[in-house]
């Protein structure tokens, strides 16, 4: 095992202790824990489900993850379990795990904000693919978190009910725009939690709250149900404070979907298989210009040192340059703006959602007025500006653009991929920032997706997982590999995780 | 190559922001109008980059169409279709008048 | 109106919407696409309500109805399937987008070029196809009263997503009449196609640009159907003109036909201009289509209606202009058809068709295949002409009742007795009753051959055409040399 180092001597107080493992509380055990002691008897769903509510009882009031908390039918789910347990009958792969979910994902009967004003009172009629399949394999949902409105953002400050505390410094943004998500599961009022990944939105929360977050390859997991920001962005992804965890939830979402247009049929597969202490072979790259500009040296001595342990273990890297990254930003918000600018033209106010008294208005008072009062500040700069970015004279020259440098930079990531098995490098260019010190420059603000949105642009997963901590804050690592090859992301995340003591540090709470 | 760089006026931003229905205040046209203008700037990185041989990517990852065969599923309840909505009447949508 | 005169110097386009009506589901959503006569809203699922989340789906016999008609039309047929999304709001819109196609921007329609030869007066015209796309149709808005008092918008969503075909032409129909010539003959060719049927409401749908030589397009939004296309093009046509005529040029805008006030009103209440920012649908994932499964189509096409015409010249021995009528219309193609399989004289079928069945169609404004009349009546209706049991003149009379009411003709002849008097004795005192009305026409009679046609009408006329011609002619002859034996 690793020796941790000296910048995070101070959390000693911090670190779990492994003899009280069994006497854990069911809301601190991991996932496959719960489904064992769920399984075999000893552990009822329903006092998971009381467990995790207990728990939020005490933090959820310094944290603000949530925005809906459904108990009841949480208490419900359990029960049927727990009778299920009782009566012998076959169990889902996920018996009594309590999860979250970002609240731009569908339920049916629950609201559903986006935490945006327009979505005010709405309460789909239907559930999301990934929201079935969990309730099929016996998960419990416990809640919808909270976020940046429509997931524009990477600190979730842009939520129309307030910010997401970081659990490891409540002064301290969770990072977006699964802000609500990540801190769930890292202040433990959550087992497992979905996020979604535009530009970075379950990789930069996972790497500011210190867990484990994954971004499938694009077409992996169905998007029928998750309300887009980016539709050729998105991507639904869990977060879990081990890879194990993460592993056991992405044998669950990920399934083809004839219901999405872009979801690729694969066949399923148990990707806790591929979670073996073996990286022998396995050739890192590590791309020059994400230790570069604008990244924080701090963080990227503590990336170094994660690189060395990967070394030490058997794998071999050198470092590589990706030119065209420069350009990466550019061409995500021009790409992402634009297809939000069409993406949230639904909100009008008629069929769903915030309105205006509208007597005597006429229909374009009604709309203009409603997206006025429903959408906050950065969505309406993301969807004027992606409005121009779409109109006669800018087509070409930003939209039609970003695609085509979107071309290239996909080729020079192929490139990479032709040479290395895996990239490697910081999620976050920074340490967690503090509530309100970006959120006035929008523009300081897009910098910081600077080193997540390469792999949305060319639909390749990549993991963010604890390496360490920066001035009592944590750090995340960012593994990223060609697409579909999820099974290397987690193999790579679990030697690394196995071989140093960050997933035992919870926060002070 | 001489760079002339683009401005956002405060006339288009007015405009765009019709085109997308949204009411803005005066002083939102105005922050607006700056933040754009430095947004669009840093945007315009991607100018230097050749791309007259290049083909846009719509999706990044290889995907493959599929139709769906013209099979009759079951609708929402009328109920359910309008629970949602603002106002109703009598089975329909009560939609703003259009002049 | 004075079509011709006008004609010289006008182009018109046109913009046909026609609802895929043989298919069950709705373009991207498997909910019924049979929505006519429903209840408003029962016909929605996420879909096609734009609930946030929901994602499309695209309808294999969509894009099957889109290349047989692409093939009919002789279009050349792309490649690959690609959707864009054409960005505007409207109280009619789901999504406040509609999942269209583009031919520019990296789009490509499902097909384009293509003509479809039309019968313009004594020759034959192609009518220039630009392109042709599939799309989905918005909901259905209701308004109080006119649309421009109406205090508020009623919404029925149930149309939103319903597969639409849009058939663009170049700008070169030369009148109002060409234009519905060319409309009844698409008409034709997609039912033939059996891809749309035009009988139901607002199934096939029109917007119209019209220009004269040095002024701009004008285009004409809301035509509802094939039938306003005439109408709304002549009130279009004479108010350009009539503002030329006065010195005013043509200004570019969008209009829209009031079919209540029968006019045309400007729709530029705002200044401002629209901008439908196409781009690719990324919901939906393109398709290559093969050439393979455009052949298996090709080998699947029905029969055309110019093919049919042909074959009703050829093996009816209909003149041209008959079997062009009658493959003008399947509808009216296949009653035809119908009819001659149980009563082989296809000529008299056909003029009867052509001529009073096709007038009170038109005068009760109704569809043949809406009407009540079956081919087996009108069979029926003609045998009892051949019989003599009726004669043509009553079988004028009877034919608008099957067409109401559906009976057969036995029984409208036998329910308003309107047999043929054959007895003698009843023609005899007919005759008796003329002559001793008509004493004038008696005595020219007497003398002139040509009065005895006269005094027949007479009778015939007091039978309400029922006594028996010949007899009556007959019995009127032998009266009046019986009259001059005296
Ligand atoms: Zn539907």
């Amino acid at each position: 095992m690793q020796t941790l180092p000296k910048r995070i001597k101070g959390f000693s107080n911090r670190l779990k202790s492994f003899e009280v493992n069994h006497m854990k509380k069911p809301h601190s055990l991991s996932a496959k824990e719960i489904i064992e002691k769920v399984r075999g008897g000893e552990l009822k769903a329903e006092d998971c489900v009381l467990s995790i509510f207990n728990r939020i009882e005490e933090v959820e009031g310094r944290i603000h993850a949530y925005v809906t908390l459904t108990k009841e039918l949480a208490l419900q789910k359990a029960r049927k379990i727990d009778a299920k347990v009782k009566n012998g009958e076959v169990l889902g792969r996920l018996p009594g795990v309590c999860i979250a979910l970002k609240d731009n994902l569908c339920t049916e009967g629950i609201l559903t904000s986006c935490s945006s004003r327009i979505l005010d009172g709405f309460i789909p009629p239907y559930n999301a693919t990934v929201v079935n399949l969990l309730l099929k394999e016996d998960a419990i949902i416990i809640g919808k978190t909270n976020m940046d409105e429509f997931a524009m953002g990477s600190s979730t400050e842009t939520s129309y009910f307030g910010a997401t505390k970081n659990p490891w410094d409540s002064s301290r943004v969770p990072g977006g725009s699964s802000g609500g998500s990540a801190a769930a599961v890292s202040a433990e009022e959550a087992v497992l939690a979905l996020g979604s990944d535009t530009g970075g939105s379950v990789r930069c929360p996972a790497s500011f709250c210190s867990i484990v977050g994954l971004k499938p390859t694009y077409g992996l997991v169905s998007r029928y149900g998750l309300i887009a920001y980016a539709n050729s962005l998105d991507q639904i992804g869990p977060l879990s404070r081990n890879v194990y965890d993460c592993a056991l939830l992405l044998n669950v979402l990920a399934s083809y979907d004839p219901k999405d247009n872009t979801s690729i049929r694969v066949p399923s597969q148990d990707y806790t298989q591929f979670l073996v202490d073996d990286i022998s072979d396995l050739k890192i790259g590590i791309p020059k210009e994400f230790f570069g500009e604008g990244i924080d040296e701090r963080v990227s001595k503590i990336i170094w040192e994660s690189i060395y342990t990967l070394e030490k273990l058997g794998a071999t890297y050198e470092e590589l340059s990706l030119p065209t990254l420069r350009y990466t930003l550019a061409t995500y918000y021009l790409i992402a703006m634009s297809e939000a600018s069409s993406n949230l033209a639904r909100y009008d106010g008629i069929r769903y959602g915030y309105s205006i008294d509208y007597d005597s208005k006429n229909w374009n008072e009604v709309y203009s007025k409603n997206r006025r009062i429903g959408f906050g500040s950065e969505v309406k700069r993301r969807i004027i500006l992606g409005t121009y970015a779409l109109s006669t004279g800018y087509y070409e020259e930003y939209y039609l653009k970003a695609l085509k440098v979107r071309t290239l930079i996909r080729d020079d990531f192929n490139k990479a991929f032709k040479k290395f098995d895996v990239l490697v490098g910081p999620t976050m260019p920074i340490p967690p920032f503090k509530i309100g010190e970006k959120i006035t420059d929008p523009l300081s603000l897009y910098l910081t997706d600077l080193l997540t949105v390469p792999v949305n642009l060319i639909g390749s997963p990549a993991i963010s997982v604890p390496c360490g901590f920066v001035d009592d804050m944590p750090i995340g690592m960012q593994i990223i590999s060609p697409a579909l090859r999820e099974d290397l992301l987690l193999k790579v995340a679990h030697i690394h995780e196995q071989n140093n003591k960050f997933k035992d540090y919870a926060p002070k709470l | 190559m001489e760079k002339v760089s683009k401005k956002i006026t405060k006339k288009e931003v007015e405009h765009i922001a019709w085109l997308a229905k949204i009411e803005l205040t005066e002083d939102e046209k105005n922050l607006f109008t700056e933040q754009f203008n430095s947004i669009l700037e840093y945007f315009q990185v991607i100018d230097e980059v050749a791309t007259d041989k290049v083909l846009p990517s719509f999706h990044a990852v290889d995907l493959t169409g599929v139709l769906r065969e013209d099979i009759v599923e079951p609708s929402l309840s009328r109920e359910k279709a309008l629970a949602n909505a603002s106002k109703k009447d009598k089975g329909f949508f009560k939609s703003p008048k259009i002049f | 109106m004075a079509n011709n005169t006008l004609n010289k110097n006008v182009k018109i386009g046109l913009e046909i919407h026609c609802q895929l009506t043989n298919l069950n589901t709705k373009l991207f959503c498997s909910c019924s696409a049979d929505y006519r006569g429903k209840p408003s809203n029962t016909h929605l699922c996420p879909v096609c309500l734009g609930i946030p989340g929901s994602l499309p789906v695209g309808n294999k016999d969509a894009v099957k109805d889109a290349i047989l008609v692409a093939l009919a039309l002789e279009s050349k047929i792309m490649n690959r399937l690609v959707f864009f999304r054409k960005n505007y709001f409207y109280p009619d819109m789901p999504k406040n987008f509609q999942i269209s196609q583009y031919d520019k921007a990296g789009g490509v329609p499902i097909a384009i070029g293509g003509h479809v030869t039309i019968q313009a007066g004594n020759r034959k015209k192609k009518v220039e196809i630009t392109r042709i796309q599939i799309e989905e149709d918005p909901a259905k808005l209701l308004h109080q009263g006119s649309i421009d008092i109406s205090p508020y918008t009623l919404v029925d969503y149930n149309r939103a997503g319903i597969a639409l075909l849009e058939i663009v032409t170049e700008p070169c129909l030369k009148s109002p009449k060409e234009a519905r010539i060319f409309l009844q003959k698409l008409r034709a060719i997609l039912e033939h196609l059996g891809v749309s049927d035009g009988k139901l409401e607002g199934a096939m749908r029109c917007d119209a640009n019209i220009s004269h030589i040095g002024g701009d397009r004008v285009e004409i939004k809301n035509i509802s159907s094939f039938k306003e296309v005439e109408r709304a093009l002549t009130f279009e046509i004479v108010r350009q003109k009539s503002l030329l005529s006065r010195g005013i040029k043509i200004k570019m805008e969008t209009r829209h036909w009031d079919d209540v006030r029968k006019l045309t009103i400007s729709l530029r209440t705002k200044e401002k201009e629209q901008d439908y920012r196409y781009f690719p649908e990324l919901d939906i994932v393109p398709i290559t289509i093969l050439k393979e499964e455009i052949e298996k189509l090709r080998r699947k096409m029905p029969e055309l209606p110019d093919a049919r015409w042909t074959r009703f010249m050829e093996k009816y021995k209909l003149p041209t202009y008959d079997a062009g009528v009658l493959t003008n219309n399947k509808a009216l193609g296949d009653f035809f058809e119908e009819c001659v399989k149980i009563y082989p004289y296809p000529k008299k079928v056909s003029n009867w068709i052509m001529t009073d069945l096709q007038r009170w169609l038109h005068e009760k404004n109704v569809e043949i295949s809406k009407s009540k009349i079956t081919p087996q009546a009108l069979v029926s209706m003609i045998r009892l002409i051949d019989k003599g049991i009726i004669s043509g003149k009553i079988a004028k009379r009877v034919l608008p009742e099957l067409i109401i009411t559906g009976k057969s003709p036995e029984e409208i002849v036998e329910e308003q007795q309107l047999l043929r008097i054959s007895s003698r004795r009843e023609i005899e005192k007919l005759a008796d009753k003329v002559l001793e009305n008509n004493p004038q026409a008696v005595k020219d009679a007497l003398v002139d051959e040509k009065a005895v046609h006269y005094l027949v009408g007479q009778l015939m006329k007091l039978s309400k055409g029922k006594a028996d011609p010949q007899l009556s002619n007959e019995i009127m002859k032998e009266k009046l040399k019986s009259f001059l034996n005296k």
